[in-house]
């Protein structure tokens, strides 16, 4: 049974999968958090198609990826902000041309490389045996800064999503913490590019935060809890995708999901979920 | 607060200053050219028909909606030069019930405006919270779930908060509107409370009844002010016939009736942001379609 554990361990490029996975988990199921509260779910897995032009281009010129997606994923979520502050186009709207154009921009580019496939596939689902120590370094430090804005901004992060009139009673800076909600969600869809890649980076969001709504009633035990089950869904399912040779973002998520099943199935607050 | 460096709260004036203020969505004003002054510690009732302005006011005065003319002062000092001094209990329907949060977490928000962001709340914070926690008899429902809560004991969690934000004026959107009998107690027991302290009270409501009997002064809303004063004043049948127009019933025996649609909490008209039309007729004040940029002086 430990040999089961132990074997693939032997090679760094799993190490480092595993170790990217983890982060990965933790940083995307806390943000994941506020996203869920706040009802951004769809612009989560918006942002996350929207970001693959600036992949593709930083493709092209043989530049950072995560540096390309990184620019992209933050001029989106600020563009979406402009677009839907008038209240004549409305956000969801917004969002879903951005969405599907961006997406489109991202794949006309790719389709210009003559290893198209392989590489869109990687960009789509990830590619988390592939991290190199570099990747690794950039992915603690994008999540290092998420999580400390999330610790540093708590309070008015807190007061802005509860009950918005209290955010004005208390002069927040509403139109500012909205787009550093929206910078840092842009942020955390990056560092998941590589573990889950562009079409399950929202699962990551979602399915773990979701899942600890159901099982705890305060905000920080439904943080941890998301975080936990973040972190385990990454290291069962990069084990079960070396086990069973299946691609290693799609393991993730099917335990991911897996995880809420059984939260949903148990949850005594399953009638609230359904009713947000 | 991080932003908290305003001046200090000066008590004197100690009043509410509404001056000639136009507010509206969009394209459309709601309230035009609404001017009173409230004493320090008074307490007033809002009265007036759905779509009157009610819950336009108390979004003006909270400074969630921008003033299109005229001038919000509180203790002689515009809107936003001190914080945290106007508490506002939000009506039922606009809060997320599902919201991780348990009671003693909502109340303690009431106390986010007296620290900084980054500060833990010190033991009289902490003593604060208890103290409104226990004087609206929720203390023992504190560790629960805020959709575990009746609808009364929801609202209660509110008017705890708003307690513990210690604030100079006080605002409440409906608050007797579909509550149980201990709840409407403890809010009446909290506007005596509130009058020891000083604080000012606006409170909207579609109980006459309660508005001519509990309040020091009412004001009469419909899109302006119709009257303001003493409730025996404000409230004649004239002033009433103005502010509700056809909707206004006067039986034979002096009694007066008004059909208020909706009952049972639902507001078609103000709370939906008011961009979708209004679920009454236009009231009869003539309006033109620029008084946003030119305020009508009452």
């Amino acid at each position: 049974m430990i040999h089961l554990l132990l074997e693939p361990l032997q090679y760094g490029f799993m190490q480092r999968g595993l170790l990217a996975a983890v982060m990965v988990g933790v940083i995307c199921a806390v943000m994941g958090t506020w996203v869920i509260l706040r009802g951004m779910a769809f612009l989560g897995d918006a942002m996350a198609h929207a970001i693959l032009p600036g992949v593709a281009i930083a493709w092209l010129l043989g530049g950072n990826i995560l540096l390309g997606a990184l620019v992209a994923a933050v001029a989106v979520a600020l563009g979406i902000g402009v677009i839907s502050k008038g209240g004549t186009v409305k956000e969801d709207t917004a969002i879903g041309i951005l969405f599907a154009a961006a997406l489109a921009l991202g794949v006309a580019i790719m389709s210009s490389i003559r290893t198209y496939a392989a590489d869109l596939s990687h960009l789509l689902f990830g590619n988390v045996l592939g991290v190199s120590a570099g990747d690794l370094l950039l992915t603690a430090i994008v999540g290092a800064i998420v999580l400390l804005a999330i610790i540093l901004f708590w309070k008015p992060f807190l007061v802005l999503s509860f009950d918005p009139v209290l955010a004005a009673t208390l002069r927040l800076k509403t139109g500012f913490l909205r787009n550093l909600m929206l910078v840092l969600l842009a942020l955390t869809v990056v560092v998941s590019l590589q573990t889950v890649g562009v079409g399950l980076a929202a699962a990551m969001l979602i399915t773990p935060a979701a899942t600890a709504f159901l099982l705890v009633k305060r905000l920080v035990p439904m943080m941890l809890v998301a975080a936990l089950i973040g972190a385990a869904s990454a290291v069962i399912g990069l084990y079960a995708s070396w086990w069973l040779n299946i691609v290693s973002g799609s393991a993730i998520v099917l335990v991911a999901t897996l995880f809420f099943l059984v939260a949903f199935v148990l949850s005594p607050r399953r009638a609230a979920l359904g009713r947000r | 607060m991080p932003s908290s460096k305003a001046e200090p709260i000066v008590e004197s004036p100690a009043r509410l200053d509404v001056e000639g203020i136009t507010v509206g969505y969009e394209s459309r004003s709601i309230l035009e050219g609404l001017s009173f002054r409230l004493d320090h510690g008074t307490r007033a009732a809002i009265v007036g028909p759905n779509g009157a302005g009610k819950s336009t006011l108390f979004k003006a005065l909270v400074g969630l909606l921008p003033l299109r003319a005229g001038h919000i002062l509180i203790h002689g000092l515009p809107l936003g030069s001190h914080l945290d001094c106007v508490a506002y209990i939000p009506q039922r329907e606009n809060v997320d019930w599902n919201f991780p949060v348990t009671v003693r977490d909502v109340v303690t928000m009431g106390r986010y405006g007296h620290i900084s962001w980054l500060e833990r709340l010190g033991r009289r914070d902490r003593a604060i919270v208890d103290e409104s926690l226990e004087r609206m008899g929720i203390a023992d429902l504190s560790t629960r779930s805020i959709n575990e809560l009746s609808g009364g004991q929801q609202q209660r969690v509110f008017l705890a908060r708003a307690l513990a934000q210690e604030p100079h004026i006080f605002l409440m959107d409906e608050p007797f509107n579909g509550v149980d009998r201990v709840t409407q107690d403890a809010t009446l027991e909290l506007l005596d409370h509130l009058r020891e302290a000083r604080v000012t009270v606006l409170i909207s409501t579609h109980d006459l009844n309660l508005a001519s009997t509990r309040f020091d002064r009412v004001l009469l809303l419909n899109r302006s002010l119709v009257a303001e004063g003493p409730p025996a004043e404000a409230l004649s049948e004239a002033n009433l016939a103005k502010a509700f127009g056809s909707s206004l019933l006067v039986t034979g025996n002096g009694r007066i009736l008004v059909d208020e649609c909706c009952p049972g909490g639902h507001h078609g008209c103000e709370d939906n942001d008011g961009s979708d039309g209004h679920c009454h007729e236009e009231p009869s004040a003539s309006r033109s379609p620029d008084l946003g940029v030119a305020p009508r002086k009452p």
